[in-house]
């Protein structure tokens, strides 16, 4: 995260998010892995399964909070800043007039803990602009400021 | 719905058909699908011939049938300022296409289409796959005329001024198209497959060669095509200049016809493969919003400006399309030498410079490319940094335009750089976007003239704010 910005943070309750969706992977895939292999090459197959599960639990759990943490997004005069990436680190710069559109997504576990994702679209698929676990009224209000910025900033291709 | 609704949403008078061969040519390629499905069946299980006769026939009947009724129902014409295309028989559809998003226009013939003095007019707009409107067919003559209009109409003049002259800017001789696809990758490797078959043949145990000549036989076959589709496709490939932009005429026997308006070419790439290198040739591509995912339902839409020209001519074409700046004329800054250890052989290549009104990208050691993005055409920016590159405190750029062969990527600068190349590059891109050349390129041209600035040399941010 470079300084000199005034960069805003995702909400916490994204980290409880990614967790209940690795927690419920895990719980759902393990077992399955476990026996099904367990089955065909024998038990120790079945414990290397188990290990693996714990070994990404464990990455993850490390991960996912400092994930969290490497989101921010700073909305300048011109242009919407993003940042993330633990491993792989991003900064991405959307000048307001090249948008084309803006998304916001909100799956059912989002919701209910009242959380969306916001992504901009330019013309070029590689801009990746997308901030996610955006408290719903944040989400809502970022949207319309972009939208409103957009067309008052709107070049054309 | 309520009856204004269904009164704009019917297809006014004037709208016309398409040509009335369509549902044959159609159905011709329907015909063409069932001889391949029957014909397959007829070896499996044997049956009497007029069977299939008939079976084939009936296919065909019915699939040019349904498309004259797809033909009765679709109409084009143009509504306000954008052109209308209604179609379908039960799902009505609409389409409207708006002229000054208009990114470039290709009739296209096929060969079966040239007998019959008919083309495909395509329209490309930016957006998804889903975003191009072909009309086909037309008679070649309503093919040319719509297209001087939609121009017209794009570049916000009278839709009736009649078609820009030409300037010929550069023809591409059979003698040097023929050379560069013998020195191309895909020709060798086919040259080198037919040898190994050949000596195989003479020289393998006698019973393994049958086996061994038809099993490579496929991959004679693909190498021989490609080569045949390189050469057609670009058969005769004229580039020319005129007031609604560029004009690219290929290939020998399905011909291409090509209009790039002025100010729709988001990015430029020039390729020099190893081979052509003793010969000085060089290909350039163009990215253009719309070209890239309509090479769908069987026409092929490239991004070639120039399949293969001498370097000093591709330079001059570049300037041209870069608005007269020079690309050399752009100072490049190499990467720092701790990159070596993630590029060891292209190091030395990687560079890149910031001019007044583009970005140059160098790169590539066996194929060299330079990779050019005009500041106005920055969609955005962006800096990412991988675990290697954080630990050579290495981190890349990107200039993000839109989908094509031209992708901007300054790799392994220091971090600062990077970042502040990104923070310069926003700001370059702002400016330049208020002094770009405006969707509608003539009306621009007309207030520029009565201003007596000529030479479109606009100040930056001296207008439009």
């Amino acid at each position: 995260m470079p300084p000199g910005e005034e960069w805003q943070a995702v909400s916490r309750k994204l980290v409880t998010v990614r967790f209940i969706v690795l927690g419920a992977s895990l719980v759902i895939v393990t077992p399955v892995a476990a026996i099904g292999l367990g089955f065909l090459l024998g038990s120790w197959a079945a414990v290397l399964v188990v290990v693996a599960a714990v070994l990404v639990a464990a990455w993850n759990v490390w991960l996912i909070p400092r994930i969290w943490r490497a989101w921010g997004y700073a909305e300048r005069q011109d242009d919407l800043l993003v940042t993330h990436g633990v491993m792989f680190r991003e900064l991405t710069v959307v000048p307001y007039g090249r948008m084309q559109f803006v998304d916001v997504n909100s799956g059912p576990l989002d919701r209910k803990f009242g959380l969306a994702t916001v992504q901009l679209h330019t013309a070029s698929p590689a801009s990746d602009a997308r901030i996610p676990g955006l408290r719903a009224d944040e989400a809502a209000r970022l949207r319309d400021r972009l939208s409103a910025l957009g067309e008052a900033k709107a070049a054309g291709l | 719905m309520d009856s204004p609704t269904q009164a704009r949403m019917a297809t006014p008078e004037h709208f016309r058909r398409l040509h009335p061969l369509t549902p044959l040519l159609r159905g011709w390629a329907y015909l063409a699908g069932a001889i391949v499905i029957i014909g397959q069946n007829a070896l499996r299980n044997p049956a009497p011939v007029t069977l299939y006769v008939v079976l084939g026939l009936g296919f065909a009947l019915l699939a040019t049938a349904a498309g004259a009724v797809s033909w009765w129902f679709t109409r084009y014409g143009f509504d306000g300022d954008a052109l209308r295309i209604d179609s379908g028989v039960l799902m009505r559809r609409s389409r409207r296409v708006r002229m000054d998003r208009l990114q470039a226009v290709d009739v296209n013939r096929p060969l079966v289409g040239r007998l019959l003095g008919v083309a495909e007019l395509r329209m490309e707009v930016a957006g998804g796959s889903e975003s191009d409107a072909p009309l086909r067919y037309l008679s070649f003559d309503d093919a040319t005329r719509l297209r001087a209009e939609l121009l017209a109409r794009a570049a916000g003049i009278e839709a009736d001024t009649p078609e820009a002259p030409e300037r010929p800017v550069h023809n591409v001789p059979l003698d040097r198209l023929v050379w560069s696809t013998i020195l191309s990758v895909g020709f060798i490797l086919a040259v080198a497959l037919v040898a190994l078959l050949a000596a195989l043949l003479v020289f393998g145990p006698s019973a393994a060669r049958v086996g061994l000549a038809t099993s490579m036989l496929p991959g004679v076959i693909a190498a021989v095509y490609m080569v045949w589709t390189q050469l057609g496709r670009n058969f005769g490939f004229t580039l020319a200049e005129s007031p609604d932009g560029y004009r690219i005429r290929k290939g020998l026997l399905d011909t291409q016809h090509q209009t790039v308006p002025p100010g729709r070419i988001q990015g430029v790439l020039i390729r020099q493969p190893l081979l052509w290198r003793p010969k000085g040739w060089a290909e350039v591509h163009v990215d253009v919003a719309g070209y890239a995912g309509a090479a769908s339902n069987g026409t092929t839409v490239t991004s070639v400006l120039l399949p293969v020209a001498p370097m000093p001519d591709v330079m001059a074409i570049v300037r041209q399309v870069c608005a007269g700046v020079d690309v050399e004329s752009v100072p490049l800054h190499p990467a720092p030498k701790r990159a070596r250890w993630l590029r060891p052989i292209q190091r030395r290549r990687l560079a890149y410079g910031a001019g007044e009104t583009m970005v140059v990208v160098r790169e590539g050691r066996f194929v060299r490319r330079l990779i050019i993005v005009p500041h106005a055409k920055t969609q955005s920016v962006r800096v990412t940094q991988g675990p290697v590159q954080r630990a050579l405190r290495l981190a890349s750029a990107h200039v993000d335009t839109t989908p094509g062969p031209v992708n901007a990527t300054i790799r392994h600068r220091p971090p600062t750089e990077a970042f502040e190349f990104v923070q310069e590059q926003a700001e370059r891109a702002r400016f330049a976007r208020r002094s770009d050349i405006p969707e509608q390129w003539m009306a621009q041209h007309a207030s520029r003239v009565s201003h007596g600035d000529t030479d479109g040399d606009t100040q930056p941010g001296a207008s439009n704010e």
